[in-house]
């Protein structure tokens, strides 16, 4: 079944912003989120930046019932689904309970509940371990929970894919509706910013140790020298295309048109990465050629020989500058699965607006990269299909194609 | 503490599982159910695990599960700190 699968509502957290405007503003004005490290006292360690969500009081968005249960990566999911099934104007209450599917990606799971709970195992005893841990920790946690609190008992998952798995989790969720769940509320956000949790960041060897929070992050830069770890995400209300209209849709963003993902080759192996196959299988997908694709949302780790790989793998699709390319998550830093939907979110605000925003901080581009990468000011160009790509550490490659729909 | 009152454990509630937003805790739940006041089973194993730690009395989870309102839950709590005299 090739059925149209539509987006109707989105939910942002981001440390640049709360709520897709917020976030949208201050993404096109090049304003980020990068900060200090003030979760924990992280004076002792390599690297202290982070994209950090400075203004969210868990109080004012999620149910007193569920704050003593939830990690802070739970909570801002339960916010940003909110927030998507309040812009997408669905009343959970009145659709019936198996119609609507809940798939989320996670790349952490609850740490900063986690870390709080081994620590009074270690100093106090099992006892004291609140009987929250058994569910606050896993993957699955933030599909669980937006599916209870909204009563969506249809068809769930969760998926793990580190960056990948966030466009993953649309993948899944268009086939879901596919197979017939008319509604399915998807995404990914996470958040690992405890002692722990930023010593597992760190162990990636891929963290940026720079000191100014302006120049961390820069992807495909001469001086790229890694990322900037955030926390935060999106949450997008996917709907079939007949049910939407049924609904009386208040407004359609976009349609989710293509989606590939494939796995890197063993190391040593001769074959190259599989993100260009990736993309092409996506745009494939989507009925389309390389030649209609408007603007490329980039996976832009900020790690040379990663920066070359995906630049090359675009190149070879779209040829030489073939193709704008961008990535504003310099901003919000590098988000894990909810980095994914949240490309998602900018590539459908560039459809709304015809606007690409620029990708803040990154200023020397190597001429041998051969990329169109948007940078200072955003670019306004008609745009109404994007690609957005998503690698994952240990070998996942994600493509996600939006369109426009028209009327 | 020679007993456990009815405040105490409300306390304890809504620290270890928070309140739900249309129900009144400080109303008289006493003969209220626990499933009434929105607490499920987890709810009250984190409760009987605080209670093990500032009362000092045990509530295993196969008799905590069966105790459906506060006063069947106190009424336990307060025989074991007589019998602990």
């Amino acid at each position: 079944m090739t059925e149209s699968v539509y987006v109707t509502g989105l939910g942002v957290a981001a440390s640049t912003g709360l709520g897709v405007e917020k976030y949208w503003d201050a993404t096109l004005e090049g304003r980020g989120g990068i900060s200090q490290l003030t979760r924990f006292d992280a004076s002792a360690y390599p690297a202290r930046l982070a994209g950090q969500i400075l203004d969210f009081e868990a109080r004012e968005h999620i149910p007193s019932r569920l704050l003593p249960q939830t990690d802070v990566s739970t909570r801002l999911a339960l916010a940003a689904a909110d927030w998507a099934l309040t812009d997408a104007k669905v009343d959970p209450t009145a659709l019936t309970d198996y119609d609507m599917g809940v798939v989320t990606s996670n790349a952490s799971g609850g740490f900063e509940f986690t870390h709080r709970e081994f620590k009074k195992l270690w100093s106090q005893g099992s006892q004291y371990v609140s009987v929250y841990e058994s569910f606050a920790w896993f993957y699955a946690v933030n599909t669980g929970q937006i599916s209870i609190r909204h009563g969506m008992r249809g068809p769930s998952s969760a998926l793990v894919a580190e960056q990948a798995g966030g466009l993953d989790a649309v993948g899944h969720a268009r086939r879901t509706i596919r197979r017939g769940t008319p509604l399915v509320v998807t995404g990914g956000v996470d958040s690992a910013f405890d002692p722990w949790g930023w010593l597992a960041h760190l162990s990636s060897g891929h963290v940026s140790d720079a000191t100014d929070p302006h120049r961390a992050y820069l992807p495909f830069d001469a001086e790229a020298r890694g990322y900037v770890p955030g926390e935060g995400g999106a949450m997008l209300v996917l709907e079939q295309a007949e049910a939407a209209r049924a609904r009386g849709t208040h407004h359609v963003y976009g349609e989710i048109a293509g989606y590939a993902s494939t796995f890197d080759p063993p190391p040593g192996s001769s074959r190259p990465p599989g993100l260009r196959r990736a993309a092409e299988l996506a745009i494939a997908d989507a009925g389309l050629r390389a030649t209609d694709i408007d603007v490329v949302f980039a996976d832009a780790v900020g790690i040379p020989e990663l920066d070359r790989a995906e630049a090359d793998a675009i190149a070879a699709i779209f040829g030489p500058r073939g193709v704008p390319v961008t990535a504003p998550k310099t901003l919000t830093g590098r988000l894990f699965s909810g980095g994914g939907p949240l490309d998602l979110v900018a590539a459908l605000l560039s459809i709304r607006d015809g606007v690409i925003p620029a990708t803040a901080g990154t200023a020397d581009v190597p001429d041998d990269y051969q990329l169109d990468l948007v940078r200072g000011a955003p670019r306004g160009a008609p745009v109404s299909t994007a690609l957005v790509l998503g690698r994952g550490r240990w070998g996942f490659n994600s493509a996600v194609v939006v369109t426009a729909v028209p009327g | 503490m020679s007993t456990m009152t009815i405040d105490d454990l409300r306390a304890i509630l809504v620290s270890c599982a928070g309140e739900e937003e249309n129900v009144d805790l400080r109303a008289d739940i006493s003969d209220v159910t626990f499933e009434e006041l929105g607490y499920d089973s987890l709810a009250l194993m984190e409760t009987a695990a605080r209670i093990e730690q500032d009362f000092g009395v045990r509530l295993p989870d196969d008799v905590v599960v069966e105790l459906k309102t506060p006063r069947a839950l106190l009424d336990v709590v307060n025989g074991g700190l007589v019998e602990a005299k």
